[in-house]
Formats: structure tokens, C-alpha cells, sequence
């Protein structure tokens, strides 16, 4: 185990933010804060609820800067080299695709669905993290035999 | 002023995503990456947190009957099912979290970190979206014209 990276607390912490965050989507607006939702109808709306999402995306982007300059050590992103910026590009367009046909990601299936009960939700969720998991593999596999 | 409370649930999301790691593709994939020698779990507490918040959230709320500002709330609980199209799309998902190990959320909160990887990321996402909404007919407006349609037909009781 990684045990220099690993952060639980931090992690709790995060969690529980982003739980307090879903919670208060819910409350105040009546809406599922799953991202790729909140994102993807505002390209396709359903209702006249665009407002709310840019709102709520900006809030996302703004949340999350103010987060990085006010606290010390937050923040680090360190992207995977394979692959390139075609890779990142063909990794989002899958990311995109996926999310949308199957009606959500993270925050949506995972987060939201799983506390809401939903079959779909966890289905989708356990699904996600096994291939992600195999595709890091095979990744580490083809990259450098092997090696971590 | 009502914008302030649509712009702060995602400002304390945002927070929440930065403070936990999960805008890190390096500690994603270190999550994912259960079978190498260097697992690290954090990640499992970020879900685990959050759930455990929502859940109880999701309960009390729906305590009322609508939301405190305009809208409605959903059901208690959600009525997905298992669909062929729904593990479909995780999979496909999943295949792009774990080649990138960023997903939608940490994306969007991580904008002003200036990171090209993440302007061509979130490029990528919403050409995959459309992609999925125009050619698969995702996210499709409920059928705006099933009024309408009854409407047509007329009362058919009263005829």
C-alpha cells in the first residue's frame, strides 16, 4: 500500500464537503448534484433551469480556486503522461459519451445514487470502478511491463 | 441574491473536490490501481464521506414537501434499474477516468488552474456529451407534447 500518499483525513474531510454540498443542491434547489448532469443539460435542456446550472458550475470552478490559493498543499495535479494531450482529449470524449449515455458519473451514481438506493446507481458505480481499475492496469502493464 | 445560493452548494462542492485529492489524476489513478504495489485507498473515504452526509441528508429533506427555493423534489429514492444502456455507459466512463484519471467534477473545479490538460479534457467531454444527446438521443426533453396529444384526442369520457 501507498502508505506515504495515503490521506484519510483529508479525504474524510473532502467527503464529507461534497456530501454537505449534495445535500444543500437538494434542499435549496430539489436537484441531484451529479456533474455530468448538472454539465450535459445545459447543452440539451430539459427545463428552464440553465441559470441554475451555470451557477452552480461556476460555483464549482470558483469553490475549488479559492480552495487551491487558500490552503496550503491543495491542489496538485499531476496528469498521466501516456498518451499525451490526444489521450487526454480521447480519455474526456469517452468520459462525455459514457457519462451521458448512462446517466451519470462520480457524483451521480456514486455519490447520489448509492445514498438514494438506486439499483441503476450502484450497478453503474461498481462497473466504473472495474474497468477504471483494469484500464490502469493494462496501462501500467503495456507502459513499464509491469512496474509501478 | 438567489444566485449566491445557487453559486454556493457548487463553491462548497469545489472545495470538497480540491481538499479531498480527487481533482489529482495521479492520486485517482493510485486509487484505482488496487492490484500495484502502491494502492493508496484515500479515495474510498471521499465516497464513504459522502455518502454517509448525503444519506442522511436525503432522508431529512424529504421531510418536506418541496425544496426551500422554486423547483420540485425528486422522490425519496431513486427508481433506476440495472439497464444494459446504463452499464454500457459506466464502462465507457470508467475507460476514460482510468486513462486520464480525471472525471467531470474535479475537471470543472480545477478551470482556473490554467493545467492545458484540463481546457483539452473538458473539450473532449462535451463533444463526447453532444455526441451522446444528438446521435443516442440522450437526455431527451420529456415528451413536451404528450399534453398536447391528449389534448388533441379530446376528453374521452365526454364525447
Amino acid at each position: 500500500m501507498d502508505w506515504a500518499h495515503f490521506t484519510p483525513w483529508s479525504a474524510l474531510l473532502g467527503g464529507v464537503l461534497i456530501g454537505l454540498a449534495t445535500g444543500l443542491t437538494l434542499l435549496l434547489n430539489g436537484k441531484i448534484a451529479g456533474i455530468s448532469g448538472v454539465l450535459g443539460r445545459i447543452l440539451r435542456p430539459q427545463e428552464d433551469d440553465s441559470f441554475w446550472r451555470l451557477s452552480f458550475l461556476v460555483g464549482l470552478a470558483l469553490g475549488g480556486a479559492l480552495t487551491v490559493s487558500l490552503v496550503p498543499g491543495a491542489g496538485a495535479m499531476v496528469f498521466p503522461k501516456t498518451g499525451g494531450l490526444l489521450g487526454i482529449l480521447v480519455a474526456g470524449v469517452l468520459v462525455g459519451f459514457g457519462t451521458r449515455y448512462g446517466g451519470g458519473c462520480t457524483s451521480g451514481h456514486g455519490v447520489c445514487g448509492i445514498s438514494r438506493a438506486s439499483k441503476g446507481g450502484a450497478a453503474a458505480t461498481v462497473t466504473f470502478m472495474v474497468v477504471a481499475g483494469l484500464v490502469v492496469f493494462a496501462t501500467r502493464v503495456l507502459v513499464s511491463g509491469g512496474a509501478s | 441574491m438567489k444566485q449566491l445560493l445557487y453559486v454556493m452548494p457548487g463553491a462548497l462542492f469545489g472545495a470538497g473536490l480540491v481538499l479531498s485529492g480527487m481533482t489529482n489524476p495521479a492520486k485517482v489513478i493510485g486509487f484505482l490501481d488496487v492490484a500495484g504495489g502502491q494502492w493508496d485507498p484515500s479515495l474510498a473515504f471521499v465516497m464513504a464521506g459522502a455518502i454517509a452526509v448525503f444519506g442522511v441528508m436525503n432522508q431529512l429533506i424529504h421531510r418536506r414537501s418541496e425544496p426551500l427555493m422554486k423547483g420540485k423534489l425528486p422522490g425519496q429514492w431513486s427508481d433506476t434499474g440495472v439497464t444494459t444502456q446504463g452499464l454500457v455507459g459506466a464502462a465507457v466512463f470508467g475507460l476514460g477516468w482510468g486513462l486520464s484519471g480525471i472525471c467531470p467534477g474535479p475537471a470543472i473545479a480545477s478551470l482556473a488552474s490554467g493545467h492545458v490538460e484540463i481546457f483539452v479534457y473538458i473539450t473532449g467531454l462535451l463533444m463526447g456529451m453532444v455526441v451522446a444527446q444528438q446521435v443516442f438521443d440522450v437526455d431527451a426533453p420529456k415528451s413536451a407534447d404528450s399534453g398536447d396529444f391528449q389534448e388533441r384526442l379530446g376528453d374521452p369520457v365526454a364525447s
